[in-house]
């Protein structure tokens, strides 16, 4: 937000030259982490989990029973008038109604136990320690969420990369002895016979993935997640992207529970609610290589309890450190002033469930863009990141001239470095290591081993460039907006400022289901690109004109082959778009399609989505 | 040459303060040992020594009794303006007999009511715009003649009652370039007449309260109309602002208690030709008299109805653990329409300011006794000091009929865990009400200013309008750079059938500010936008004056500001009546 701050007050005095924007994202000021699984490594796993927790609580106020939750949602007001309501419009009888609103509850409700957390703080302890090198906590980031829980009501939002987000984040808060949240979780883990219900007990709650008509359903829900944030029995999470992202790019936010948590202050129930974005970087995803079998169209195993226990290989592999960064607490009240006018309410029952208005629909869009954007912000980023990203560039020039050289290690090693200090000046979130010694040799991207025939040769294949696309993905955020611009340079047929800024601005609209793109911020954004374009050196701005230094020519081709997949993938033309038909491998085959990415079914789905909404294309009934 | 008139009884500055609230002979005071006193006679805490009060203010504000703000002792004339008289007026109004002045000291006193901003500049001793003389009318038709004059001369009339306004309803409008012309009702202060058979008495409108209740006493009779200012305020200021008071569970706000009135405006007298007590004849044209604030003419007569002077009075007051549980008490009293003629919840904040102006108890005793029943309460119930909370109650009427209401109030009460606390806490409630304006002086000496103000709003946002105002308001403080955490408190003073009039109280210690007033208007302001937010009114009795006009619109609409102007286009097209309030 401080980084778009500046420019937004440019934008107020109507001033589209950068020249006069000073603030430096290289000042970013982000807080130091402490390995948590140190301790664990040098102390009794056992007497961790039994030891006394005593988070500090909102406003002192004492945890409350969870039966004792789920009768103050049944003798809601709001829930009062639904079943009401459902009952008048269906003829059921009320208690009829009542009775299944109360199934639903039941169905959904969490019912967090100590003992169950205990139980996962031993067993977590053990797991952590076998799979991860280090667990990284910004320190600070705690503390600041300690102060936050005490005054008023907080929304944990973490970024969802891994199953394992949301065990992880109640481990910290238990380590920290920091109030454990309420998680809203997909109905899918109740699918587990008995992880469900472990779940369950460490404070999940669970929801159904869709139920769009059903009000009662709706109003159950939301009215238990409110009862437990307005009171603040503990603080609630939810995850704002909806579903793990696959391919580590955050996604599109969905608005419907951040509508929930932000109706309370709206409605003038709550003085305000924190909400705090968490950001959890992973060096290597558990899920790594299912995902990208996944987005090759290989259906994504049903989550089962004899699944989990199959998949215990992975204990035996190392995935690295995970870094989590608590950010700093968003005030809702001070994202809200000035943009949603409280007296709305006034002239209707407040219990009385309504569709947002437009006002708010718009409000809380933006907030969860600024929300996600705040998740990656603090993304920390690993060098294999950097180099993730160089590979693949080379793997698609090798491609392309029709050679399987990869790299010399050296020539990555330089490269690599030089990408670092470009990451960093465009204000990206590194760990990098102190790494002396320079390895000689080849690098290039694996080859599968025994190949039967062509689809399975190109599969293998695809699954090793999807994974090394989604570590790329993992820094994409830090350049995106360049990047939009030196493709927009490129793109636009003269260096007029107004020609590159329409093709910036067609660039971006059409990427805005792909990236994180606030809707109606496109002038920000290119403020916002070129300010960093023209403060590395790479670009100058004149009165009328965009121009690419002599410096910058390096970087402006870097970032624009950064898009180049994605701008492929929006290119083919044909209609590709069933999961991974014969006839996309046999365009792949003859060298026709540059990027294996283009395969990727998140990307097909997403290029579709961005047809189907400029009118591109249109859905046919069959 | 002018002729100067003597006026003997015009609110002259001995009796009253002219930088402060009330009377000259009563204030707050540390006195030589550090203890507050409050001096005079004329009120129960009068000549009292408070012990609690010093360490009160030092604890809640960070005040410091060596820390002294003292007020510019004198009023110094030429730091005036200067008159703007307009001669040809001047002389015709000279020609009318009705008295007038251009003295300084009374135009100042009447160029402000007691918003902490005109009281901070008049102890600074500061004017701005004052008026550039004062008349004062005696009768109905001294006031026609008046209005009639300055419609012809193109004179401001600015009417003025008791003074008490807080809504910069009295401040002069600066941009005003014609002579401005204060018209002191207070001459204008007798009962004309009482009708014993329908129970209405006929009042000169400049009557103060405390007066017109003593006079309608004598007889037997009272309104029961009684403002927190009614020591001061007067009858007109009443229907110029829609005034409510305290005991309006029985006797009603003013707008229940007017049958007839007369007003003086530009365009002729208004009023209506009998007195029936309800008439279906169109808008009720009371109605744009009422809440005019001044803008459309001079309420010179009002018929209002009276009562028996009740037989009985009891006051009590009831405990409640917690706020939350207080407002649900409240909120069922309404329901069974049971209220008694006032009942008020003060928030624990309230509670404890109320508790530390307790004066010195005469007997081991009485404090033996207090500190037993701090005991009872808060050890053998469990209540919890910081969050307990308190309802001040009066019951009136005959005997019989108290006793059973009060059983009634106090069975609610107990429903919600409320304890009986005796009538002693009760009164010395109500009477917090008549010296609470004397201590924002006291305050004041110290680096100390506050204020309060009100709003109304539906039961079921009470409790979130408490929590957010208060909160919203030290938010605000910080934000703002106040040094000390400010004193935010609230009270539910009225109760209707669906919802209730809530105050707020707020007040800081502003040492290390370079423009506290400001700062304090800021807070207030942010303090009424959370208030709107809230789904409360612009207000509940204070008016809108100019402190509040630029939400008039979003509180009544385009077109009711619309309807408001045309009819102040009828009635005043030469805006003599130009104060700029309400529009």
């Amino acid at each position: 937000f401080n980084l778009l701050l500046p420019i937004i007050t440019l934008l107020r005095r109507g001033d589209l030259s950068c020249s006069s924007v000073v603030l430096n994202p290289m000042l970013k000021k982000r807080d130091d982490f402490e390995d948590m699984l140190e301790e664990r490594r040098n102390s009794s796993d056992l007497r961790y989990a039994l030891r006394c927790y005593t988070p500090v609580l909102y406003k002192g106020l004492a945890p409350c029973k969870a039966s004792m939750l789920k009768s103050m949602v049944l003798q809601s007001d709001q829930l009062h008038h639904v079943i009401g309501q459902v009952s008048r419009e269906t003829g059921r009888a009320a208690d009829d109604v009542q009775e299944e609103a109360s199934a639903i509850l039941e169905e959904m409700a969490h019912c967090l136990q100590l003992s169950t957390v205990r139980f996962f703080a031993f067993t977590l302890s053990k797991v952590f320690k076998t799979l991860f090198r280090s667990i990284c906590v910004n320190e600070e980031g705690i503390q600041r969420l300690q102060q936050a829980i005490q005054e008023h009501p907080v929304v944990l939002l973490p970024s969802h990369r891994s199953y394992m987000d949301f065990l992880l984040m109640s481990y910290i808060l238990y380590t920290y002895d920091i109030a454990l949240p309420v998680i809203a979780a997909g109905m899918d883990f109740m699918g587990m016979k008995f992880v469900g219900e472990m779940l369950r007990m460490s404070g999940a709650f669970f929801i159904r993935r869709s139920f769009g008509g059903d009000k009662l359903y709706w109003s159950v829900f939301s009215e238990y997640v409110k009862t437990m944030l307005k009171n603040g029995f503990a603080p609630v999470e939810f995850f704002l992207e909806g579903t793990r992202s696959r391919t580590s790019k955050s996604l599109t936010p969905k608005l419907g529970l951040l509508n929930i948590v932000m109706d309370p202050y709206l409605k003038g129930e709550v003085y305000d609610i924190n909400v705090v974005p968490v950001s959890i970087s992973y060096e290597r995803i558990l899920e790594e290589a299912l995902y990208a079998r996944e987005m090759l169209g290989v259906p994504k195993p049903k989550e089962s309890t004899s699944g989990l226990f199959k998949a215990r290989k992975v204990l035996s592999e190392d995935y690295g450190s995970i870094h989590v960064y608590f950010g700093q607490p968003v005030s809702v009240r001070s994202l809200a002033q000035g943009r949603v006018n409280r007296c709305q309410f006034n002239l209707v029952p407040r219990h009385i469930p309504r569709r947002p208005s437009e006002e708010i629909q718009s409000f809380v869009n933006d907030s969860a863009y600024r929300l996600v954007r705040a998740q990656e912000e603090n993304m920390v980023l690993k060098p294999w990141v950097l180099l993730a990203s160089l590979l693949l560039q080379n793997h698609h020039q090798d491609q392309t001239a029709g050679q399987k050289r990869g790299m010399v290690l050296e020539e990555l090693t330089a490269q690599a470095v030089w990408l670092r200090d470009m990451f960093r000046e465009y204000g990206a979130f590194l760990h990098w290591p102190g790494m002396n010694t320079v390895l000689s040799g080849q690098v290039k991207p694996g080859e599968p081993h025994s190949t039967v025939t062509p689809e399975e040769e190109l599969l293998s294949q695809a699954v090793i460039v999807l994974s090394c696309a989604s570590y790329r993905n993992q820094g994409l955020h830090v350049f995106l907006r360049p990047a939009l611009l030196a493709s927009a340079i490129n793109a636009a047929s003269s260096n007029l400022k107004q020609e590159v800024f329409n093709s910036f601005s067609f660039l971006r609209n059409m990427f805005s289901n792909e990236f994180i793109l606030c809707p109606g911020a496109t002038v920000q954004d290119f403020e916002e690109a070129c300010y960093l374009l023209v403060k590395t050196g790479a670009l100058q701005v004149t009165q009328q004109e965009l121009l690419v230094t002599e410096r910058g020519q390096r970087t402006v081709a870097f970032l624009t082959s950064m898009l180049d997949p994605f701008l492929q993938g929006y290119q083919v033309r044909e209609t590709l778009y069933k999961m991974f038909s014969p006839c996309l491998v046999r365009l792949c085959f003859p060298g026709r399609l540059r990027y294996t990415e283009v395969l990727s079914s998140d990307l097909q789905k997403n290029s579709l989505a961005a047809l189907l909404r400029l009118g591109a294309v249109q859905k046919i009934k069959a | 040459e002018c002729v100067e008139w003597e006026v003997t009884d015009g609110g002259g500055s001995e009796i009253m303060k002219w930088n402060g609230w009330g009377y000259s002979d009563s204030k707050f005071l540390f006195n030589k040992k550090g203890q507050a006193e409050f001096t005079g006679k004329r009120y129960r805490l009068s000549g009292m020594i408070i012990p609690g009060l010093k360490d009160w203010m030092e604890g809640t504000f960070g005040a410091n009794l060596q820390h002294k703000t003292p007020a510019t002792p004198l009023l110094t004339s030429s730091a005036v303006q200067p008159a703007t008289l307009n001669k040809a007026f001047l002389e015709e109004l000279k020609s009318t007999g009705i008295p007038f002045s251009h003295d300084a000291e009374d135009r100042v006193f009447r160029a402000h009511g007691h918003c902490l901003h005109e009281i901070f500049a008049l102890r600074e001793g500061k004017f701005g715009r004052v008026p550039d003389m004062v008349v004062w009318p005696n009768c109905h038709n001294d006031v026609v003649k008046i209005v009639e004059l300055a419609c012809k001369h193109n004179v401001c009339v600015i009417p003025y009652g008791g003074g008490t306004s807080v809504s910069s309803a009295l401040e002069c409008p600066p941009e005003e370039t014609r002579s401005i012309v204060s018209l002191d009702t207070s001459q204008m202060n007798r009962i004309l007449w009482i009708d014993e058979k329908n129970l209405t008495a006929h009042v000169e409108a400049g009557i103060v309260g405390q007066d017109l209740e003593r006079l309608l006493n004598e007889s037997g009779y009272c309104t029961g109309h009684e403002p927190d200012s009614m020591e001061f305020s007067s009858l007109g200021g009443w229907v110029a602002t829609r005034a409510s008071g305290m005991k309006k569970n029985i006797y009603g706000n003013i707008e229940d208690l007017v049958i007839h009135i007369r007003m003086v405006t530009p365009r002729g007298v208004i009023e209506k030709s009998c007195q029936g007590p309800r008439m279906s004849t169109g808008p009720d044209i009371h109605h744009f008299i009422m809440g005019s604030e001044g803008t459309l003419g001079v309420v010179t007569e009002v018929t209002m109805k009276i009562r028996p002077m009740p037989e009985y009075q009891k006051y009590g007051s009831v405990v409640f653990p917690n706020f939350e549980q207080g407002v649900a008490c409240l909120r069922e009293v309404a329901k069974q329409r049971c209220a008694p003629a006032s009942i008020r919840l003060m928030d624990n904040e309230q509670f404890k300011f109320g508790h530390a102006l307790k004066p010195q108890v005469s007997s081991i005793f009485t404090s033996f006794l207090d500190g037993l029943k701090t005991f009872y309460i808060t050890k053998f119930k469990g209540f919890d000091p910081n969050r307990l909370c308190v309802a001040t109650l009066l019951f009136e009427g005959d005997r019989e009929k108290v006793l059973q209401h009060e059983k009634q109030v106090y069975d609610i009460a107990a429903k919600f865990g409320g304890l009986a606390a005796g009538e002693d806490n009760g009164q010395r409630g109500y009477m917090l009400t008549f010296v609470i304006a004397y201590l924002r002086d006291l305050g004041m000496d110290y680096y100390v200013i506050g204020e309060s103000f009100e709003t109304s709003v539906p039961w079921d946002r009470v409790l979130d309008i408490c929590r957010n105002v208060k909160a919203r308001i030290i938010q605000e403080c910080k934000d703002k750079g106040v040094q000390f955490p400010p004193l935010s408190t609230c009270r539910v003073t009225q109760t209707y059938d669906t919802g209730a009039c809530v105050y707020f109280y707020f007040a800081f210690n502003y040492r290390g500010l370079s423009d506290p007033v400001h700062v304090y208007e800021q807070v207030e302001h942010a303090a009424r936008e959370e208030i709107l937010a809230n789904g409360g009114s612009l207000s509940h009795h204070h008016g809108v004056g100019k402190l509040r006009k630029e939400w008039m619109r979003d509180t009544v609409s385009n077109v009711g500001v619309g309807m408001l102007k045309s009819v102040k286009d009828y009635v005043d097209p030469d805006n003599i009546f130009g104060n700029r309030n309400l529009l």
